[in-house]
């Protein structure tokens, strides 16, 4: 029987899925043109379930339901930032839904499942339970990059996309049966402690290859990285914006507590499989993003390299190395809401703006959104004082710091060939001369806000990242 | 006498056989669906297998939440599926590719 302390553990994801199934409810009496009643709800839910998650943090990792559930800093500050960016994801595609008569409850329903997803799957503490917030996780996504239901692209993308993940899973899914086989129990940390002791350990490394495999499809890391354009691509820009930002942070709570929760002892082994990841998606993210002509895609390749710089810090196997690993995914995901945003803004009924060529002359026709996209751009380059630098300063230094400087050189020689697709889109959008019909930005004050605070934190955290970094530090002394 | 090893032989075979129905199969997206099935299958053998000769009763819970979100993977695959259809009236494997590079 759970006991108080077990649900009062579980209070946020308890809250959320009850106001979920509400929200989902009171839709149904709404009419279309009330759907901001949803809107709102929707975003009152996040903040609450944050709320939640903060004030109810207790000061010691507690764990409930016999060690099912997790919940300790790490947790706290991957849920933190989840809800944040789903929070924006919301905020920022009310226009762009609304336009295209896509504007439907089930949207926000599926977003907040697929948060609550995110935060099972970071505080997982069995390998039954990783599984299942993935698949919340993941069920929710296939659904929402089909939203578009009259669109060729985006149900090519969701079947793409269905199959690579469902092979995924079902790759994760092996290998944590050969983990089952070689240690004799679900629970992460009774496999940490049975591995050292295995009698299987040739089993055991076979179910770690399977693990790395089915992690690296889910960050979108190279060579599992096919799906990845195309769903970007394909996708509706709002189910794209929150692919690319709130379950980076759950993909780096899963590779936390799979890799150091439970496969800890093998640390030797995984480090070389996430640096070989992490070389290729460097290389392949930036070198084949330079021929991008399709904005969305550009930012899916970006990403696969983005991958490969977590992995960076992943690979360090320490304390430090996994709080710049999650400084670098919550960087991200700020970025990415950031730079998916001004797509979002500038779309209108029948235009998409995802064509790079789209942008050209942005900043005689909108100044401040062109300042915004640049300040998201340099921020993704890496470029100082800007959050993106910061970040991966201090993945470098957790590659030099486990011995690995070659990688380190990789990963800034990627830097460069980066900055220039970067620096593409800026000078489109400055050096350019606009053509066609002129762009109209999204007037939606809450739109407006939402994006430009986005988007100038990017400059506040490059330059008082402190805060941040320690508790990202804190999370992972205890 | 069957052994834990016929198990995962089996497990293998059948986890080998789905990976192949993924990557070979050019023609149908239904038997896409259908290896996707299979691979969860072949899980299930072994987790079942280990947890019999384990003597331990959580490989087999495992196994009940792995069926129930297999059946939830197919509803949201074939209704996919279906989308696909209407938008392109062909389920066709080496057909479905708009978006390259």
């Amino acid at each position: 029987m759970p006991t108080l302390n077990d649900i009062l553990t579980l209070l946020p994801e308890l809250y959320l899925t009850g106001a979920v199934c509400m929200l989902l409810l009171i839709d149904v009496f709404l009419q279309a043109d009330q759907r901001w009643v949803t809107h709102w709800l929707a975003v009152l839910v996040l903040a609450v379930t944050g709320w939640l998650v903060v004030s109810g943090q207790p000061t010691a990792p507690t764990t409930a339901f016999g060690g099912m559930f997790v919940r300790d800093g790490v947790a706290e500050v991957l849920k933190v930032f989840a809800l944040l960016a789903s929070g924006i994801v919301l905020v920022l595609s009310r226009p762009y839904l609304r336009d295209r008569e896509l504007h439907l409850g089930e949207f926000y329903t599926l977003i907040l499942f697929a948060t609550l997803g995110i935060m099972l799957l970071v505080s997982a503490g069995s390998l039954v339970m990783i599984y299942l917030g993935l698949e919340l996780l993941t069920l929710s996504s296939y659904a929402l990059v089909a939203l578009n239901r009259d669109s060729r692209l985006s149900s090519e993308a969701a079947i793409k996309y269905f199959v690579l993940g469902a092979l995924a899973s079902g790759m994760l899914l092996y290998g944590m049966s050969m983990i089952y086989g070689a240690t004799g129990t679900l629970d992460l940390g009774s496999i940490r402690a049975a591995s050292a002791t295995s009698a299987h350990p040739t089993l055991l490394l076979f179910g770690l290859v399977f693990l790395i495999v089915g992690i690296g499809f889910k960050f979108g890391a190279a060579p599992f990285h096919m799906w990845l354009p195309d769903v970007y691509q394909g996708a509706p820009t709002a189910v794209t914006t929150f692919i690319g930002s709130a379950p980076k942070l759950a993909a780096f709570g899963m590779a936390y507590r799979l890799l150091d929760s439970g496969m800890g002892g093998l640390l030797v082994h995984w480090q070389e499989m996430l640096a070989v990841l992490a070389v290729l998606s460097l290389a392949i993210g930036n070198i084949v993003a330079i021929a991008q002509k399709n904005l969305k895609r550009m930012l899916a390749y970006s990403t696969i390299s983005h991958m490969g710089y977590l992995f960076l810090g992943l690979a360090n196997g320490t304390p430090a190395g996994y709080s710049a690993a999650m400084f670098y995914a919550i960087c991200y995901a700020l970025m990415a809401t950031a730079s998916f945003g001004i797509i979002l803004a500038l779309a209108r009924t029948g235009f998409e703006a995802e064509e790079i060529a789209d942008l050209k002359g942005l900043n005689q026709r909108s100044p401040w959104f062109a300042g915004l996209m640049a300040l998201a751009m340099f921020s993704l380059a890496g470029v100082p004082p800007l959050f993106g630098f910061f970040a991966k300063v201090l993945v470098l230094k957790a590659a030099i710091d486990a011995g690995m400087l070659w990688l380190a050189i990789v990963a800034i020689l990627a830097a460069i060939v980066g900055l220039y697709y970067y620096l593409q889109v800026v000078k489109v959008m400055y050096f350019d001369k606009p053509e066609g019909e002129p762009l109209r930005a999204q007037v939606d004050p809450s739109l407006r806000v939402v994006l430009s605070a986005n988007a100038l934190a990017l400059l506040v955290l490059g330059l008082w990242w402190g805060p941040l970094l320690a508790w990202c530090q804190r999370a992972f002394a205890g | 006498m069957i052994t834990l090893s016929h198990y995962i032989v089996l497990g293998t075979i059948l986890f080998c056989l789905s990976v192949a129905g993924v990557f070979i199969n050019r023609k149908n997206v239904i038997v896409l669906l259908m290896a996707i099935e299979l691979m969860l299958l072949a899980v299930n053998v072994n987790f079942v297998a280990f947890s019999r000769f384990l003597g331990d009763a959580s490989g087999q819970v495992f196994v009940f939440f792995i069926l129930t979100v297999a059946a939830a993977e197919s509803a949201i695959g074939l209704a996919i599926l279906t989308l696909l259809f209407r938008n392109r009236s062909t389920i066709n494997v080496a057909e479905i590719d708009s978006m390259k590079g």
